[in-house]
């Protein structure tokens, strides 16, 4: 079992989603970026998904646009990246990678899932890999035991559904909506109708299914705790990095939205 | 004559869109639904006579179709007196080639029930071809351009805005034709229910590349049946500019089989290969994944894009599109870089010896053609794709040349 099957498990026994929070490692450096994650971390998320940082961040809105120009000008590695997944791992979370793929095969896609492995990390989500184009990956993470973390769409027909969570082991990843990143007011409608639709699609698996995308706030969070495996907030923290004067203002607001989102994930009537 | 796009799905194309190890579709899931639409549409529009007949109306009666094939005889003594034959794409309505892949898409966007079309757009180019095309078929029109293309080419967002569209300054990222690729994508998946993304080249994830072919095939369909009524016989060589490399595959893609017609495909060398400032994404560049194919890219080691460079707006893009990787890789198209001095240098040449300004991006092709000359000889026929014509470049030509004093500097 890998920490990250670890920590969804222990958060379904205690009859609650688990809080799972982006940060784009090497934002604002990475020293600092571990900092950041340990507020996470210490505010309540048990799970943390460390962003590589890529020049081209197609699924992303303004925000973590922005922290990974910043992260990359500052000088992020891959294996900056790795030295933050093993400080994650470190703090009793799971540590997850989340990157676009074209970083991971100039890196080696085996290379990657071994030093991955060998650093904790418990797993990768790629956000622009779909299953018919992970060959490689699949055959790589297997020989690692990484889990690997396919995106579901509300566009997704339900052949593709099944596809893609058949394919996914730790989570699947539902999009709450189409669109990108990014913080929004409300809860879209349609992530409740995907969680269900991913539901008849797992029903023999179990996995669990954790939505992403536009939530912001404690209240959103216990909404989608009120269905979901997994609540995935991530603008809302490196918001509040790039928004705070310095460090030790950002981390203390960090943990404290953390907290906000852990005390909706632990209220949420389901 | 072949002209319309139903033509045969090259052997080395896939069912799900790869040449070879290059292609695919590297997109996120939330797209797969739409791009398999488009190529659904695209299948049956591609079958349809009803379609053709439209597509062919507009190709011919707005377009201009087809487009004259002009030999080159003075400009043929700066070629080592090899037969220069120029198709000329440059005459077509709206004044390049991009204007046959955009009324396909947006004669296929009504055909999907769709009313907002949107597209990226560097030099300006496909942007105004896409405003024209939206303007005569009453479909809504957003055009994102990089901020610093939109200072660079300030004329042609005037002609867009003329034209009904709206002009969105991509101000994330580098700023170029890259990031206003990417923003077009992150408008198309929110939404998707009412817009088509009209792709200017043959990039992109599957089907956006081999549509694209489709509806650039005309050039060469066209080029290759003229070439034969001229001359008697095929050409020796034919030679296109590459950025995307929608004018190159459209020209090549009717002679791909015929293996005794070299093709040249000529990239931005920029400031030459070795400085790093090029956007020669086969010759100087190396295989990754970028907006939603393999192929080749200007990346550093770790996987990040790096920016591009060309003095040919149209041309500075650091990737290209999948076929053509897979072309340079299997070896029946050879890519070679031009440099701006080179590329300048051909531009004055076919100014001065056939009064016809060609684009810069074009000129890359000329460029190429004294080249291929300078090693067929004499006897050998070359046919060049001439893509565009040059009247936006005026300004930056001018500067080049330091016609303008010291007003055009700016421009640079
Ligand atoms: C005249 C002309 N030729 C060529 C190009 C390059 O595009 P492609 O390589 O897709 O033909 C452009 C792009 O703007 C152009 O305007």
């Amino acid at each position: 079992m890998t920490a990250l099957q670890r920590k969804l498990a222990e958060a379904r026994a205690e009859g609650r989603a688990a809080l799972v929070g982006y940060y784009p490692a090497g934002l604002p450096d990475v020293d600092s970026s571990v900092r950041v994650i340990e507020a996470m971390v210490a505010g309540g998320c048990d799970v943390i998904e460390v962003g590589l940082p890529y020049s081209d961040p197609t699924m992303d809105g303004p925000v973590i646009q922005q922290a990974s120009d910043a992260a990359l000008a500052a000088g992020t590695t891959p294996k900056d990246v790795l030295a933050v997944v093993r400080a994650t791992a470190e703090t009793g979370a799971a540590a997850l990678v989340m990157s676009y793929w074209n970083p991971i095969e100039q890196y080696g896609v085996d290379a990657f899932a071994a030093d991955m492995a060998a650093a904790g990390g418990a797993g990768v989500i790629t956000p622009d890999l779909i299953p018919e184009e992970a060959g490689p990956w699949i055959r790589a993470s297997d020989a690692s035991g990484l889990d690997r973390i396919f995106l579901v769409a509300p566009s997704s027909t339900d052949q593709r559904l099944k596809l893609t969570c058949d394919a996914s082991r730790g989570f699947v990843y539902a999009a709450s909506l189409m669109g990108v990143t990014g913080t929004r007011d409300k809860v879209a409608a349609t992530a409740r109708k995907l969680v269900q639709r991913v539901r008849g699609a797992t029903r023999d698996s179990g996995l669990p299914v954790c939505v992403g995308l536009g939530i912001s706030n404690g209240a959103q969070a216990a909404e989608v705790a009120s269905y979901a495996d997994g609540v995935i907030v991530g603008s809302g923290f490196c918001r509040r990095v790039l928004d705070a004067p310095d460090l030790d203002t950002a981390c203390a607001q960090v943990r404290d939205f953390a907290a906000e989102l852990a005390e909706g994930v632990r209220s949420a009537a389901r | 004559m072949n002209t319309n796009s139903a033509h045969p799905v090259p052997p080395y194309l896939s069912e799900g869109g790869h040449y070879g190890r290059f292609g695919g579709r590297f997109s996120p899931e939330a797209l797969v639904a739409a791009l398999d639409e488009v190529a659904v549409a695209w299948d049956k529009a591609k079958h349809d006579p009803e379609f053709q007949a439209e597509l062919h109306r507009l190709l011919t009666e707005y377009t201009g179709r087809p487009s004259p094939l002009t030999e080159a005889r003075n400009f043929s003594e700066y070629c080592n007196g090899a037969r220069i034959l120029l198709k000329r794409e440059d005459l077509n309505h709206t004044g390049s080639h991009k204007i046959n892949n955009v009324l396909g898409q947006a004669l296929l966007t009504k055909r999907m029930g769709k009313t907002r079309v949107i597209a990226e757009t560097g030099a300006g180019q496909h942007g105004v071809a896409t405003a024209t095309a939206c303007a005569l078929l009453g479909l809504e029109c957003v055009i994102y351009m990089g901020e610093e293309d939109t200072r660079r080419q300030a004329l042609n967002v005037a002609r867009m805005n003329m034209l009904g569209a709206e002009v969105v300054p991509v101000t994330v990222g580098s700023r170029t034709l890259k990031d206003a690729v990417n923003e077009a994508f992150r408008d198309w998946v929110a939404n998707v229910d009412t817009t088509h993304y009209l792709l200017g080249t043959v990039a992109g994830p599957h089907p956006f590349p081999s549509m694209v072919r489709d509806l650039h095939y005309i050039i060469g369909a066209e080029a290759r049946q003229q070439v034969l009524e001229r001359t008697g016989a095929l050409p020796d060589a034919v030679a296109a500019c590459v950025g995307g490399g929608s004018n190159a595959i459209g020209i090549f893609a009717a002679f791909i089989p015929d293996e005794t017609v070299r093709l040249y495909g000529f990239e931005a060398g920029g400031e030459g290969i070795g400085t790093g400032r090029h956007a020669a994404s086969i010759t100087g560049g190396s295989v990754g994944v970028f907006q939603g194919a393999r192929t080749f890219v200007l990346q550093d080691e770790h996987g990040q894009t790096v920016p591009s460079h060309s003095i040919s707006a149209g041309l500075d893009y650091p990737a290209v599109g999948p076929e053509h990787a897979w072309l340079a890789d299997s070896g029946r198209a050879t890519y070679a870089p031009v440099t701006d001095a080179e590329a300048m240098e051909a531009f004055r040449l076919l100014c001065r010896t056939e009064g016809i300004i060609p684009a810069i991006e074009s000129a890359h092709a000329l460029a190429g053609a004294r080249t291929i000359g300078a090693e067929l000889g004499p006897d050998a026929t070359i046919l060049v794709s001439l893509s565009g014509r040059g009247d936006k470049d005026v300004n930056t030509a001018a500067a080049y040349f330091g016609l303008l004093g010291d007003r055009g500097e700016q421009d640079r």
